[in-house]
């Protein structure tokens, strides 16, 4: 079980404010969403989880423990990081590259242990990669090393996902399969957080939005909730159409909206 | 997706190795006492193997004893302290900093090391004690590690780290290019150049106990390094969400590629292309994760530096090729032949 606080979180970059004033509670078995235009500060917001970047004010508490109280080694073991930009810089073999997730649990020097092994197995039977274990990640696809890069995300065996824009550069076939991945590690109890643009698949994936723009959080929900017609056209600037289909939400991007104005901050809804 | 496996079968479990990634070592070790003894044979005087073993033992007859104990033992040791420490020194470099045309002298460490000890020639340091050179070579070094940090910043990246080496190697190039300029006489600036061509003529068992403590220690900080390399193939974020310190292993690269390359150039001059080539030819033996190429770079740079010097020796010229020579023209093709093939990356 993972639960993280947010409390006034605000970080700087330089000497920009990234982040300011975000106040949340994530909790285990929930697929969170963190949506909002580029340059919002989502990025910043997981890698603020993670502890990649301090907090210039406020507090992260992951299970109920100052972040900046944690080794890095505790954190590694608590929360598994998907990078964005699917970043390879060898070619190793796929296992090779599911292995690396058992990084955390590896005692110096110590070789692979029997459970290693298994959680190595079980991690590329679940984003199913098995088949090409032996294969150079230099000869796959795209879509195949996206889910090399999951299955070394599920090897750390962390009760937390992290997911930064896991769905960028994937065919819409790809993207339906990793947003089904997702929400499977969620309802299996972890805590699953992914950075995402595509508003119809994180509307009908995700139990829960969080809508970031320029720095705060500006809403905070279940999806529809979240993704109205007018803080779409504040916060994205686009007029769009909600399709309540049976099937799920559909958020269809219309049109630019160059009038639009920035939504006044509004915590939670 | 798939349900999880209730007991998944461990022998199907065992990561794959190749059968050429488990013969790598053991082809090199061969291949490198082959080599070694080929060095102590093979020069402007032959042993035969029968001599050669009696005067390792200590009961040769006295021209073997001179030429393989005094001449020939200690040049072989210092080759492979040497190709060793430039060999681990390129393989954890390109594997710190994901370029694979990393190498000691691209953060600017061999050319730092080269004015320490040109600084030690040309003030006469080395007169005064002929620890001196080490000495310089690696002080300047770590002074060349320090202004790295300075340049790069305390969370710097590669590309800061990279754009740093080339700002501090040319820096140092500048002042050797100095020290030629302004030498006093003729035979100064002989002394030096011939010395910046790099060789392993006339060394004794005084360079290789200068030589030994800086590569055990050098290469002791490189090898702590492995995982935290094999984890950096994610990238900076990716290596530190896996736990790793990445403070940690910046210091350890700096710190063991200053000690061995230093203490390396110091006793030889500067040999170019070892720490690039070596895990460039050895990388396709292994499966490619950047641990797994650090021990075989060792031996590997350790067996090329003692084949080149031993060609040196058999190519009949008047006065003897430098060995910074031979490895410079071996080093070309073997860059270029690389440099194709990085076209199509790796």
């Amino acid at each position: 079980m993972v639960t993280f606080t947010t409390r006034a979180l605000e970080v700087r970059l330089g000497r920009e404010t990234v982040l300011r004033g975000i106040d949340s509670t994530l909790e285990a078995g929930q697929f969170i969403g963190v949506i909002g235009p580029n340059g919002a500060g989502k990025s910043t917001f997981v890698r603020a989880l993670l502890g990649l970047v301090e907090p210039s004010a406020g507090t992260v508490m992951l299970d109920g423990t100052d972040l900046a109280a944690w080794t890095r080694p505790d954190i590694a073991r608590q929360l598994a990081y998907l990078p964005q930009g699917q970043t390879l810089h060898w070619p190793l073999s796929v296992e090779r590259v599911v292995a690396l997730g058992r990084i955390p649990h590896l005692p110096a020097r110590a070789p692979l242990s029997a459970h290693d092994h298994a959680a190595i197995e079980q991690a590329m039977q679940r984003a199913d990669v098995t088949a090409l274990r032996q294969r150079r990640v230099d000869t796959l696809s795209g879509g195949e090393r996206a889910r090399v890069l999951f299955a070394r995300a599920l090897a750390v065996e962390a009760a937390g996902l992290i997911a930064d824009e896991p769905l960028a550069s994937l065919d819409p076939g790809h993207q339906i399969d990793v947003m089904a991945l997702l929400a499977q590690e969620a309802r299996r109890g972890k805590l699953v957080i992914a950075v995402l643009h595509d508003l119809t698949l994180a509307a009908r994936y995700c139990d829960r939005l969080l809508l970031i723009d320029n720095g705060r959080l500006c809403a905070d929900g279940a999806p529809l909730d979240v993704l109205t017609p007018a803080r779409l056209e504040a916060v994205y600037g686009i007029r769009a159409f909600i399709v309540r289909d049976p099937g799920g939400p559909m958020i269809v991007p219309l049109e630019r909206d160059r009038n639009a104005r920035p939504l006044q901050p509004a915590l939670g809804d | 997706m798939n349900a999880p496996p209730s007991g998944t079968a461990l022998s199907s479990a065992v990561l794959h190795r190749e059968p050429r990634a488990r013969l790598l070592l053991p082809v090199l070790a061969l291949a490198l006492v082959l080599s070694a003894g080929a060095s102590l044979a093979l020069g402007p005087v032959t042993l035969t193997p029968a001599r050669l073993i009696a005067a390792l033992l200590g009961h040769g007859d006295r021209i073997a004893d001179a030429i393989v104990l005094d001449l020939r033992l200690p040049r072989l040791l210092v080759g492979l302290l040497v190709g060793a420490a430039l060999g681990l020194s390129g393989a954890v470099l390109q594997g710190y900093l994901r370029n694979p045309l990393a190498e000691p002298s691209v953060l600017g460490i061999s050319n730092a090391a080269a004015l320490g000890a040109v600084i030690a020639l040309y003030f006469g340091l080395s007169q005064w004690h002929s620890a001196m050179v080490p000495v310089m070579a690696v002080t300047c070094s770590i002074l060349a590690l320090f202004a790295l940090f300075a340049l790069a910043g305390k969370a710097g990246g590669s590309l800061t780290l990279i754009l740093a080496g080339i700002a501090v190697s040319t820096l140092a190039g500048a002042g050797v290019s100095l020290a030629l300029n302004l030498s006093p006489n003729p035979f100064a600036a002989m002394e030096i150049m011939s010395w910046l061509l790099g060789s392993l003529e006339n060394r004794s068992f005084e360079h290789v106990l200068l030589a030994v403590p800086c590569v055990v220690l050098g290469s002791a900080l490189l090898l702590a390094t492995g995982r935290d390399l094999d984890a950096l193939t994610l990238g900076e974020d990716g290596a530190r969400s896996l736990g790793v310190a990445l403070g940690t292993t910046r210091l350890r690269v700096l710190l063991g590629c200053a000690i061995a390359v230093g203490g390396a150039v110091a006793v030889t001059g500067s040999i170019g292309f070892v720490g690039l080539i070596v895990p460039h030819l050895i990388r396709p033996f292994t499966d490619r994760s950047p641990s797994a190429v650090l021990v075989p770079s060792m031996l590997g740079g350790a067996l090329l530096l003692t084949l080149a010097d031993v060609l040196v020796r058999l190519v009949p010229t008047s006065s003897e090729l430098k060995l910074g020579v031979v490895t410079a023209f071996l080093g070309v093709p073997v860059f270029l032949v690389q440099l194709l093939r990085e076209r199509q990356p790796w």
